[in-house]
């Protein structure tokens, strides 16, 4: 089996993110997320560095690492020069990886991640974009969104924006070829593996709970 | 010495000849922002920008939402520097705060990590055939618009002031997250002291408002908001942030980030209609612009051809205040034809 940490140092990351911490705890001082749940971005660094394999499973299994937010405003604070936020970025990606992320509640919304914004891109080459805003599911972008939505085709228009249509400018439609480059890197350079591993990871939630001995 | 020190806050912007990305975030929220900026920089200042209508998005949402591998990020980071490579440009202009972090932090890691830019250079050729050379300078686009603040000013009739009181209007400005928190000499000010949207309002006559959560992060969170059962998050530091700024009565809010943009205008709406309550005197909200709209009116531009009527917090009665002119009859009025206005919310007046 591979070590987890040998893993997590592996990634470029947690190189530049977890060196010489002192536990200071200015990391969860300044956190919007620590101020909003009971995560602890502080905690979270000194269980990494135990070292200790089991602690890594539990921590890869755990809600907690995916309650931060990605503001990195650690990086700015610590007097370290480290970055928790980085390091959250790492143990997510082992998560996922290792098919952890099923065992916690917030892990298992990666699937909801990878099927809207993942999507969006492959199909699209955007994150995001009008037609992904359905106002049924955000309700809280009120009724001038609802609005604009309805109105799309003659209001970006009016604005300058291409809504949908080849050539250049906002919201164009992509060429084929463009879309077809982007696929290709997502092959090589593993997105299209990542996507697919939440998705098998997934088809195996709430039958069984994943070992970390699994992880190969 | 002091001023030797104060170096360290600065950032050389160029003058001319500018590679410009969009933003996903802005092009489906604030279209008439990004039309804006290109006029004000090819038409009004005589910039050349070039736009290629091959460039993509920077993933950088799905990146930090966890679904995109630092190896994919950058590589479609070099793919969209080898459009710029062809182009002959070397000076990258940046719509979105997320992607300005993400090229940023992508070169950063190329120059601490050179096997990983052999890496993706080979990446990119296997799978595209293309090749790319990194950038002179990497600029925001409210760099660019902080740069050129005071030709803007000489060509501009508006100050940043009650025409009939003529007092400074107090201005909210919220700097995004990733513009400067995790590069801080990459911005104005770096992030002690960001002057990027504090000098264009200065500049431009109006006072800033300094209030206990200047620089909380708006609360996008990312898979926070993404996720629909999550987004209590979001809208709970949005909270913090209006509860901080509202006692200083703000006139409005500018901000350079287009997702903070977005949510600081819509968590209003939600927040009244989840508490009955505003954040202005008159139950109207608090305006909020970005640093292309704020522009924009400064030169003059037609409010509904900024794109003004998509802001669920409406915009007039700070166009009063700045003496603006307006036709109401034009707000919702789209290829010649009036359309239906959106439906009043139940609590923020409009």
């Amino acid at each position: 089996m591979t070590s987890l940490l040998n893993e997590l140092r592996s990634d470029i990351r947690f190189v530049e993110g977890l060196n010489a911490c002192m536990s200071c705890g200015v990391c969860t001082a300044i956190c919007p997320a620590a101020a909003y749940f009971d995560y602890d971005p502080r905690k979270i660094c000194l269980e990494v560095q135990s070292a200790d394999e089991n602690t890594l499973k539990d921590i890869l299994s755990s809600e907690e690492i995916w309650m931060c937010g990605q503001c990195l405003s650690c990086k700015t604070r610590c007097p370290r020069g480290n970055t928790p936020g980085y390091v959250i970025q790492v143990l997510r990606r082992l998560s996922q990886e290792s098919g952890l992320f099923v065992n916690s509640r917030l892990g298992r919304q990666q699937l909801q991640i990878k099927r809207t914004i993942g999507h969006s891109i492959l199909e699209t080459g955007y994150c995001v974009h009008p037609r992904l805003v359905k106002p049924e599911l955000h309700p809280e972008q009120g009724p001038v969104w609802q609005w604009a939505v309805d109105n799309g085709e003659k209001l970006f228009p009016h604005l300058g924006s291409n809504y949908y249509k080849p050539g250049n400018g906002g919201v164009r439609q992509m060429d084929s070829e463009t879309l077809a480059e982007l696929r290709r890197i997502f092959e090589e350079t593993g997105a299209i593996r990542l996507f697919e591993k939440i998705e098998k990871a997934m088809e195996t939630a709430g039958s069984e709970v994943v070992s970390a001995s699994d992880f190969k | 010495m002091a001023n030797i020190s104060w170096k360290d806050y600065e950032k050389r912007v160029p003058d001319d000849h500018f590679f410009y990305v969009r933003s996903c975030i802005r092009q489906t929220f604030f279209p008439g922002a990004e039309t804006a900026l290109l006029n004000i920089l090819r038409n009004e200042l005589g910039k050349d920008v070039f736009e290629d209508s091959r460039h993509t998005t920077c993933t950088g949402i799905g990146y930090h939402s966890d679904i995109i591998p630092l190896e994919t990020i950058m590589t479609m980071v070099a793919r969209q520097l080898s459009l710029m490579t062809e182009a002959g440009y070397r000076n990258l202009l940046v719509s979105c705060v997320t992607s300005f972090g993400i090229y940023l932090e992508m070169l950063d890691m190329w120059k601490h990590f050179p096997e990983k830019l052999e890496q993706t250079r080979d990446a990119l050729r296997k799978t595209t055939g293309r090749e790319f050379e990194l950038p002179q300078s990497v600029v925001h686009a409210s760099d660019v618009v902080f740069h050129f603040r005071n030709e803007i000013l000489k060509r501009s009739s508006v100050r940043l002031m009650n025409c009939k009181s003529g007092e400074p209007l107090k201005v909210v400005e919220h700097v995004g997250c990733h513009y400067a928190k995790i590069f801080p000499h990459e911005g104005f000010g770096g992030a002690e002291f960001p002057s990027v949207l504090s000098g264009l309002v200065e500049s431009w006559g109006g006072t800033v408002v300094d209030y206990p959560e200047r620089r909380h992060c708006c609360g996008f969170g990312f898979r926070h908001y993404l996720i629909q059962e999550n987004r209590g998050y979001s809208v709970s530091n949005a909270k913090v942030k209006f509860e901080s700024m509202a006692p200083f009565q703000p006139d409005f809010i500018v901000a350079n980030c287009p997702g903070c943009a977005m949510f600081l205008d819509k968590w209003q709406y939600t927040l009244a209609e989840m508490t009955g309550k505003t954040f202005s005197a008159h139950g109207h909200g608090i305006p909020v612009l970005t640093h292309e709209e704020l522009a924009g009116l400064m030169l003059g531009m037609d409010p509904w051809k900024l794109g003004l009527q998509m802001h669920q917090v409406q915009v007039e009665s700070l166009l009063d205040k700045l003496g603006i002119l307006y036709a109401p009859i034009e707000k919702y009025r789209l290829a010649g034809v009036d359309i239906k206005p959106p439906a009043r919310p139940s609590v923020l007046m409009v």
